[in-house]
């Protein structure tokens, strides 16, 4: 059995569990940096997956269909951002009825598109690249094989997302917004302006991670087929204390418990407490009991522009 | 004064909601009319299938009842300033541990505690499931938020692992796990005698029970609650302001953790309606999102137990017209869904409008 997890196959799977966590939880860090929860992710990660695969399966073409994905993220992340940020509106409460219209609008558009219950027709997904001299190395070569592009993409968004927040002026301004907005204000910068923009990164990479589960995991679109990634990767921006590394560290953490457990079906051993981890794990680093996150100062509080 | 909070009233508690719901329908007659259908006569269909025979009627309250404990359960909890977004795993945990007391601890007692048994488990189960995030809300102030979402996936593994691998019927080959049958002594019976009775013809299938009584007593408990006792005070005054309560001699963290209670506790309850009145027996996964929809309804509703008790069965109705577009229409069910969501979505964003212009025009009056 120690075989079957300690397989360079495992740390494949977990990389590739692992990429729509990312996608999705980097658009978290990006949304409450600026101070806005988003819960919604579970909802734009659902919208992504299926505007995919009707860009992929009627253009025949899976990058079209990243692009609708990415259009997708956009209109709900916009939603979240018009509904949160000008109205105001308690952001846990708007991100929950976003979920809810995710749920049930994919599946009434898949029923009406497709023309099935259930599920779309197959899709056609990226072909896989090799990374050059890397992927010829004898073992550790294999994980670079046969690589989905938007695993690599992830890579560089994971890379550039580190430096865009900590190494430049635009990530400097992001995160003061959801530190404390009344100085950033006080200082010409835009509270809502970065907001906006934080809200709508979160929707374009939580939608990138939808379109990967659908056009690059599973081939097809399946109704509710986010089964609750998008709040796993909200558990994993947390447990990555709201920065893009420790994120994504915490996402193949969480990729490869899924990998393990993936392995272990049919072996005899319940894979429901390893499905748990994630959860537990962020449970206990909220409560200080593994390791410490701090987040945001301002997330989740609307700011009010103070009126003369 | 008095006249103008009146109309303020009237309008965040009446004539919002009432316009978010026809803008909703009015949303869902461009879509009906698109896919080719005439939206009034497919309202009017849909409606008359849900509220039109005795049959309907019995399936909106069936719908009903859960929505409004479950919606019960989150206001509370929002009273208090806690968002429990666990509701659903609550009600799940509640679910499968009142079917295990039916199942294992009942039967040592008097078959006429049976039914009392499996009600407190219920309770318990859910209070025990809010029991995790409250503690660690009041003790180190970890999000509940969070907490609760997380309780929830844990509360689905949990259930599912505990329903397959130990209290799994046996030499059943049900696709889905589930208990054994409950013994019919810690059931709740159902209500379609009591109809016939008064001279309302409801089918013996249908499957409004005695959980809507429970639902009933549920709203006037929490009323009772929350305005008429000095918890409730607390409560109230804790989800205004958690420093001037402090200051008032309130124990905010004494109080988050009864609100948690509680609230785990009503939405406990909310599985009775399906595990005890519908199924006799725990079905995994049953719950479909319910404690998701009881923050909608609670929303709706405006946290106050009559709101509830309206939206519920707004609700309510609403579900039983998704069965109805599938009858009528080829047009997927989830269109109702969708105006779920957007009531909810055009209710909280008009409500911050209206609470902001009416604080504008007080500044303007008294400035």
């Amino acid at each position: 059995m120690l075989e079957t997890i300690l397989a360079w196959e495992t740390l494949i799977s977990a990389i590739r569990m692992a990429t729509p966590l990312t996608y999705a939880a980097l658009g978290g860090v990006f949304s409450e940096r600026s101070g806005v929860v988003n819960i919604a992710l579970e909802g734009i990660m659902l919208f992504g997956a299926f505007f995919a695969a009707v860009g992929a399966y009627f253009f025949k073409n899976p990058l079209i269909g990243v692009v609708f994905s990415i259009l997708a993220g956009i209109s709900i992340s916009l939603i979240h951002a018009i509904v949160s940020i000008k109205f105001k509106v308690n952001q846990i409460i708007s991100g929950t009825t976003l979920n809810m219209l995710a749920a049930g609008g994919t599946t009434f558009l898949s029923r009406l598109i497709f023309k099935a219950a259930g599920s779309s027709p197959h899709i056609e997904g990226f072909t896989t690249v090799n990374v050059p001299i890397l992927s010829g190395i004898p073992g550790v070569g294999l994980l670079f094989k046969n690589l989905s592009p938007l695993i690599i993409l992830m890579i560089l968004i994971v890379i550039a997302s580190n430096f865009v927040l900590y190494k430049t002026v635009f990530g400097l301004r992001l995160r003061s917004v959801g530190e404390n907005p009344q100085a950033a204000d006080t200082l010409g910068v835009s509270v809502y302006k970065y907001r906006y923009i934080g809200v709508i990164l979160s929707g374009i990479l939580g939608g990138i991670g939808g379109a990967f589960l659908s056009l690059e995991h599973a081939r097809v679109f399946v109704e509710n087929m986010t089964g609750g990634r998008g709040f796993i990767a909200l558990a994993a921006m947390i447990f990555g204390n709201w920065n893009p590394i420790g994120a994504f560290g915490a996402c193949i953490l969480f990729g490869t418990a899924e990998a393990i457990r993936m392995r272990l079906e049919g072996v005899g051993i319940p894979t429901q407490f390893i499905q748990m981890i994630p959860y537990v794990l962020t449970m206990l680093v909220l409560a200080g009991a593994v390791g410490k996150s701090i987040s945001p100062a301002s997330s989740g509080i609307p700011y009010e522009k103070e009126e003369l | 004064m008095k006249n103008r909070e009146f109309i303020e009233n009237l309008t965040l508690n009446i004539v919002s909601p009432i316009i978010s719901i026809t803008l909703a329908l009015i949303f869902g007659a461009i879509i009906i009319y698109f896919l080719g259908h005439n939206p009034i006569e497919t309202y009017k269909e849909v409606i008359n299938f849900a509220l039109g025979n005795p049959n309907g009627w019995g399936y909106v309250l069936f719908n009903t009842t859960s929505f409004i404990l479950a919606g019960l359960s989150v206001a509370v909890a929002f009273k208090a300033g806690l968002f429990n977004i666990g509701a659903e795993g609550q009600i799940l945990v509640g679910g499968l541990v009142s079917a295990v007391a039916g199942l294992y601890i009942a039967p040592i007692f008097p078959p006429f505690l049976h039914l009392p048994i499996v009600l407190v488990f219920a309770a318990f189960g859910g209070a025990l499931w809010a029991f995790i995030p409250a503690i660690l809300k009041a003790k180190i102030g970890a999000h509940e938020v969070i907490n609760t979402i997380m309780m929830n996936w844990i509360g689905y593994a949990l259930t599912n692992y505990l329903v397959v691998n130990t209290f799994r019927e046996k030499g059943v080959l049900y696709p889905l796990p589930q208990t054994a049958k409950l013994p019919s002594s810690a059931t709740l019976p159902k209500l379609f005698s009591v109809f016939q009775k008064i001279g309302i013809n409801m089918p013996e299938s249908n499957p409004v029970n005695a959980a809507l009584i429970i639902s009933v007593l549920g709203v006037i408990f929490t009323y009772y609650l929350l305005w008429r006792t000095k918890l409730g005070y607390e409560i109230r005054s804790l989800g205004l302001n958690i420093h001037a309560s402090e200051n008032a001699g309130i124990n905010p963290k004494r109080i988050i953790l009864i609100a948690m209670l509680i609230s785990g506790a009503l939405a406990g309850l909310a599985s009775t309606n399906d595990v005890l009145g519908y199924r006799y027996r725990f079905l995994d996964n049953f719950t479909h999102g319910l404690g998701f929809t009881g923050i909608a309804v609670a929303l709706l509703g405006k946290n106050h137990p009559l709101g509830i008790v309206f939206s519920a069965f707004l609700f309510g109705a609403l579900d039983r017209m998704a069965i109805g577009m599938d009858v009528f229409t080829h047009i997927p069910r989830e269109i109702i869904s969708i105006l779920q969501a957007v009531i909810i979505l055009t209710i909280v964003a008009g409500n911050e409008i209206l609470i902001r212009s009416f604080r504008k025009r007080r500044k303007t009056v008294y400035a």
